[in-house]
């Protein structure tokens, strides 16, 4: 029984320790950001620190508010869009099937594994035709294209747990269409709703490729904002750490409060 | 949660309009997100497949001419494609199959009941939420750099002289960025798959006496075998356009100029429309191949769920 227990107990402190090394990064960057530049970049680490809040004021003095607010902009209206569309399509798909429901699914999840960069030259052109460049209501457009097909998927596994006696029993009810769908099967997948909504929003608040390329001034985002932070002369290892700090707070505090939507909706609504 | 209950008149059994009626809903239910979708999706691939068959360098506008399959010769006799879907292939494959494996041994280490288990699945997954720019900033700046990074600093510890991760090997700076922000992803499914695993006959297997490592071996591997194949799968959907630790990172250096990187070079750097067009047309044809056996995968994995009925 010892001997159980002891290896147990050895088991458990292996994991501790792998388990701090592997969030060591993340650690170490949010304790970089509390340091003073001097102290931030040295052989060997400076575990002491004189702890200071002077780079995240620095942050907020080079103006990362707005940046943070283009995010909100994009992920917040993006999720939203993608949900108004993807309930109903994914209803339709899963309780009430069209003929071919799937070559429909298909189509929504071969437009996920196509590349962005394989459509980016016709987008950048057109948006630059039409003055739509380094505009957030234009890239929060192209969010809900990323992001729809992945919901409408995840949407539809999670409809398709709906028992059907259910719907059939508000059916001979006489529920019309609108009740069905908001009084009866809405407050049923509302896990399912908060799981896509919330990758949805994960994705587009950390998106880089097109908002580093379609957006400059205005209507930048955070992910293109960070790169700006590295600079030539060396000496920005904190103030770096302090902005990214703040950058992926939001998502972090989501995912950690919302672990069990995670992961449901990291593996499409595939697992229960 | 309950059926609202009406007065009103229970509708008439489903006839044949009735039917139709349905279908009509149904349609109109879908198409939104299917428009929305083809023209956000479809439409610009299909213009970059009409640019492709045109010579067009934005530098030189007046010159823009149709010139046929041209832009594919040459990007077939380029050297650079094969070179990149070479690049690819080995980030994503060395990426995706240790991202797998850590996956797994996390996966099997927090399954078990002990002190602090909540918290430490909540630092483990923690890596997946963290903005890929930041991520990619953060190791090369704070745990890569040459002189003062943490991976150089923990070496000496042990005794062993520094690393220029950057500039000699920035291929492992990728892979390690991509193992790092993925091994949680996979963790989360594969730890999904063992706690679906039925009690009883793990039960069964140890009274019948069987260690915890054949009892992993013989019962709990095949039953993982499907979730493995969904983190698989969608780790390398996703891993297959990796660009962000690429750009911020090594800008293409020492092989790892993947296709989406180099599709940006051609087209933003080098301004080169037709040509960029056509390397984005083989990545869609090189994507598909890959995707096509993987969504048939996909597939067999939902239709236990009844997809297509």
């Amino acid at each position: 029984m010892t001997r159980s227990r002891l290896r147990a107990t050895l088991v458990t402190a292996a994991t501790w320790v792998l388990v701090l090394i592997f969030f060591f990064p993340v650690a170490w960057m949010v304790f970089t950001a509390f340091k003073p530049e001097r102290q931030a970049a040295t052989v060997p680490p400076t575990f002491f620190p004189a702890l200071t809040l002077d780079q995240f004021e620095a942050v907020f003095n080079r103006d990362m508010l707005p940046y943070l607010i283009n995010s909100f902009s994009a992920s917040v209206g993006s999720t939203l869009l993608v949900l108004v569309l993807a309930v109903p399509a994914a209803y339709a798909l899963s309780i009430r099937p069209v003929i071919n429901v799937r070559d429909a699914l298909f189509f929504f999840i071969s437009t996920r594994f196509m590349p962005v960069a394989a459509s980016i030259i016709p987008i950048y052109l057109l948006l630059q035709a039409v003055g739509g460049l380094d505009n957030i209501t234009w890239l929060t457009i192209l969010y809900v294209g990323v992001n729809l097909p992945i919901a409408v998927w995840m949407m539809r596994s999670f409809l398709a747990e709906v028992p059907r006696e259910i719907l059939e029993a508000a059916q001979l009810d006489g529920a019309r269409l609108g009740t069905e769908i908001f009084r009866v099967v809405l407050p049923l997948v509302m896990p399912g709703i908060a799981a896509a909504g919330l990758i949805c929003f994960i994705f587009a608040w950390n998106e880089f490729f097109l908002a580093n390329l379609l957006t400059a001034q205005v209507a930048r985002t955070t992910p293109p904002f960070l790169t700006s932070f590295v600079d030539g002369r060396g000496q920005f290892l904190a103030v770096l750490s302090a902005a990214a700090t703040v950058a992926i707070i939001p998502v972090v505090l989501a995912g950690w409060i919302a672990q069990k939507q995670l992961v449901r909706g990291l593996a499409m609504g595939a697992i229960k | 949660m309950s059926a609202p209950t009406t007065t009103r008149p229970r509708r008439a059994p489903a006839g044949g309009s009735a039917k139709k009626h349905r279908l009509a809903v149904s349609r109109a239910l879908l198409w939104p997100a299917l428009a929305t979708s083809i023209i956000l999706t479809q439409v610009p691939f299909v213009m970059t497949i009409f640019y492709s068959l045109q010579s067009w360098n934005l530098l030189r506008p007046g010159e823009r001419g149709f010139t046929g399959l041209d832009n594919y010769v040459s990007v077939l006799r380029d050297g650079s494609f094969l070179s990149s879907l070479g690049s690819t292939v080995a980030v994503t494959g060395t990426s995706v199959v240790l991202s797998t494996l850590l996956g797994m041994l996390f996966a099997v280490l927090l399954d078990r009941n002990f002190v602090g288990r909540g918290v430490a699945r909540t630092l483990m997954i923690t890596p997946f939420l963290v903005m890929p720019a930041a991520a990619a900033l953060i190791w090369k700046w704070s745990i890569f750099d040459a002189a003062t990074g943490m991976a150089n600093w923990g070496l000496g510890l042990v005794g062993l002289p520094p690393v220029a991760w950057n500039t000699e090997l920035p291929i492992v700076t990728i892979i390690a960025v991509l193992t790092w922000q993925y091994t949680p992803f996979a963790m989360l499914i594969l730890l999904a798959g063992l706690q679906a695993q039925n009690k009883d006959v793990l039960e069964a297997a140890a009274v019948d006496g069987a260690g915890p490592i054949r009892t992993f071996g013989w019962i709990t591997l095949p039953h993982l075998r499907q979730y493995v194949e969904i983190a698989v799968l969608l780790a390398s959907i996703m891993l297959l356009q990796v660009f962000d630790p690429i750009a911020i990172m090594t800008r293409g250096t020492g092989g790892t100029k993947t296709l989406s990187y180099l599709l940006y070079e051609r087209a933003f750097v080098g301004l080169e429309v037709g040509e960029a067009a056509a390397y984005g047309v083989m990545t869609v044809l090189v994507t598909i191949v890959v995707a096509s056996v993987a969504l048939r995968t996909l597939f067999k994995v939902f239709s236990s769920e009844g997809i297509g009925r």
